[in-house]
């Protein structure tokens, strides 16, 4: 077994003895449970559902993995006495946090999801929903962890990691519709196609909706979404939250690599 | 192990300012110092947890130069200030996971382990662990590789006298087992028990390096304490 895996195995044991992931699951399992069953029908309910996704994900996601960094400081300085290279450290250390959280969501929400069950539509729409909200666990997470890394400081760090899911999960929405609203009189598709590409939790919002077959209310910007994202903009947009993980994962395994600890 | 020209400063506080030193093998060595001498950083740049540039000096162990590569950790045991371990875990996960990661050698030095009872408390996680019991196990764990080279920082910090006993005598009893012994403390009681050579550290670089003894004369004092104070005194002037 390699070192990058014991470290996970063992830090899988701590988290998993810590209540915050069993409350996490519990919360979700129970959220989309009263969703389903007092939300109307399946369509609706994901609807609801993915507000919950996009606005809660983040912010457990930077909270827990800033936390869990900080509390795992004294783990890192007993293994790196040890002979272990601080790479597999560091992707033991990130897969450690992201696995649990990740988890605790596809089951929390997946299993009342699949258990209400519905027509081939609905299944690929769970499909489209789980996979957006794990990629923005691994995102957030990452952005988290590599924010603990940088800075010691508990406050600074966990202030540090809620502002960036306020201005992902809130003002950014703001700025966009300030931008839209200002230039008005210009043709913005294409501008405003490359913000929502910068920011993760837009990203999974734009390409949900699209998929729910709701762009109808989005008026003329939504038709131009609908025809980017029919296409391979799927892909292109799964893409790019796939990068929104690697690149904070990247920055984060360098400063930890020159860390003094 | 010989150190040269080491420096390091977080900041633009410069904590070490070109250290050379020299551990000799088989000797017990302490580091003493006042408080932000540079104790601590000395011994985590050994370790490789405090990273070095190009440039911050050299560090040889056994005409091996530290680079980065963590394999030479294989002959080190480490004994840090407080004792590191993830809460959630038992002692006996936290053991199984350092064994582990060094690839499960046979040859284990248990004696620590038995010697503080610690097989007891084992099955508990470490975060109903008293202080004193953390820092049995993170005793314990220094030597249970029969390293080479045993840094202790602070080790009787938090043991009661019993297990602080056992810890001295064990230390006083490595060199003959094949270990270079280099310490912290700020006993100076317990210096003089256990350490044949001394490094002062005042200011991030070395005052005194050589036997106890040597400090002794040079200050004309009989005890170590008074010693250390006349040191610091005439740094002061």
């Amino acid at each position: 077994m390699n070192l990058t895996l014991r470290v996970l195995s063992s830090q899988l044991r701590n988290v998993a003895r810590s209540r915050w992931v069993i409350g996490y699951l519990l919360l979700l399992l129970a959220g989309t449970t009263l969703l389903l069953r007092f939300g109307g029908t399946g369509e609706r309910a994901l609807l609801s559902l993915l507000n919950v996704v996009l606005l809660l994900l983040p912010l457990v996601s930077v909270m827990f993995g800033v936390l869990y960094v900080h509390n795992a400081r004294e783990f890192v300085e007993l293994l790196l006495a040890q002979p272990v290279a601080r790479g597999s450290l560091y992707s033991g250390l990130y897969a450690g946090v992201v696995l649990p959280l990740a988890g605790a969501f596809l089951v929390g929400t997946g299993v009342p999801l699949l258990l209400q069950g519905g027509d081939r539509g609905y299944l690929v729409h769970c499909g489209l929903l789980l996979a957006a909200g794990v990629l923005l666990t691994t995102g957030f997470t990452a952005m988290a962890v590599a924010v603990a890394v940088r800075f010691d400081d508990r406050a600074r760090a966990l202030g540090l990691a809620l502002l960036i899911w306020l201005v992902c999960a809130l003002l950014y929405d703001g700025l966009v519709l300030l931008v839209a609203s200002a230039l008005a009189d210009y043709p913005l598709e294409t501008p405003l196609l490359l913000m929502v590409f910068l920011n993760p939790v837009d990203l999974a919002r734009v390409l949900l909706l699209m998929s729910f077959d709701v762009s109808a209310l989005m008026g003329y910007t939504g038709a131009v979404y609908q025809k980017f994202f029919g296409a391979g903009g799927m892909v292109l947009a799964f893409a790019a939250l796939l990068v929104a993980t690697a690149v904070p994962y990247l920055f984060g395994r360098r400063w930890f690599l020159r860390k003094d600890f | 192990m010989e150190v040269s020209g080491l420096r390091k400063r977080f900041g633009r506080r410069e904590v070490l300012r070109g250290l050379d030193l020299k551990f000799a093998p088989g000797r017990i060595t302490a580091v003493v110092g006042p408080n932000a001498a540079g104790k601590t950083t000395l011994i985590k740049s050994i370790l490789g947890l405090v990273r070095r540039h190009p440039g911050d000096g050299v560090i040889r162990l056994d005409d091996l130069e530290l680079n980065g590569d963590c394999a030479y950790r294989e002959g080190i045991g480490y004994m840090p200030q407080t004792a590191p371990f993830p809460e959630q875990l038992t002692g006996r996960e936290v053991l199984e996971l350092v064994v582990g990661l060094r690839g499960h050698p046979a040859d284990l030095d248990r004696e620590l382990i038995e010697r503080f009872a610690l097989p007891a408390v084992l099955d508990q996680p470490v975060r109903t662990w008293s202080g004193g019991t953390r820092q049995k196990l993170n005793a314990a764990l220094a030597f249970l590789f029969r390293p080479t080279l045993l840094i202790l920082d602070e080790p009787t910090a938090g043991l009661d006298p019993l297990a602080s006993a056992i810890l001295k005598e064990k230390v006083l009893r490595s060199p003959a087992e094949g270990a270079t012994v280099v310490l912290t403390s700020h006993l100076m009681s317990e210096v003089e028990e256990l350490a044949q050579d001394l490094v002062f550290l005042l200011d991030g670089a070395v005052a005194y390096l050589g036997p106890v003894e040597g400090l002794l004369h040079q200050t004309g004092e009989t005890r170590l304490e008074r010693a250390m104070a006349r040191a610091l005194e005439a740094a002061a002037r």
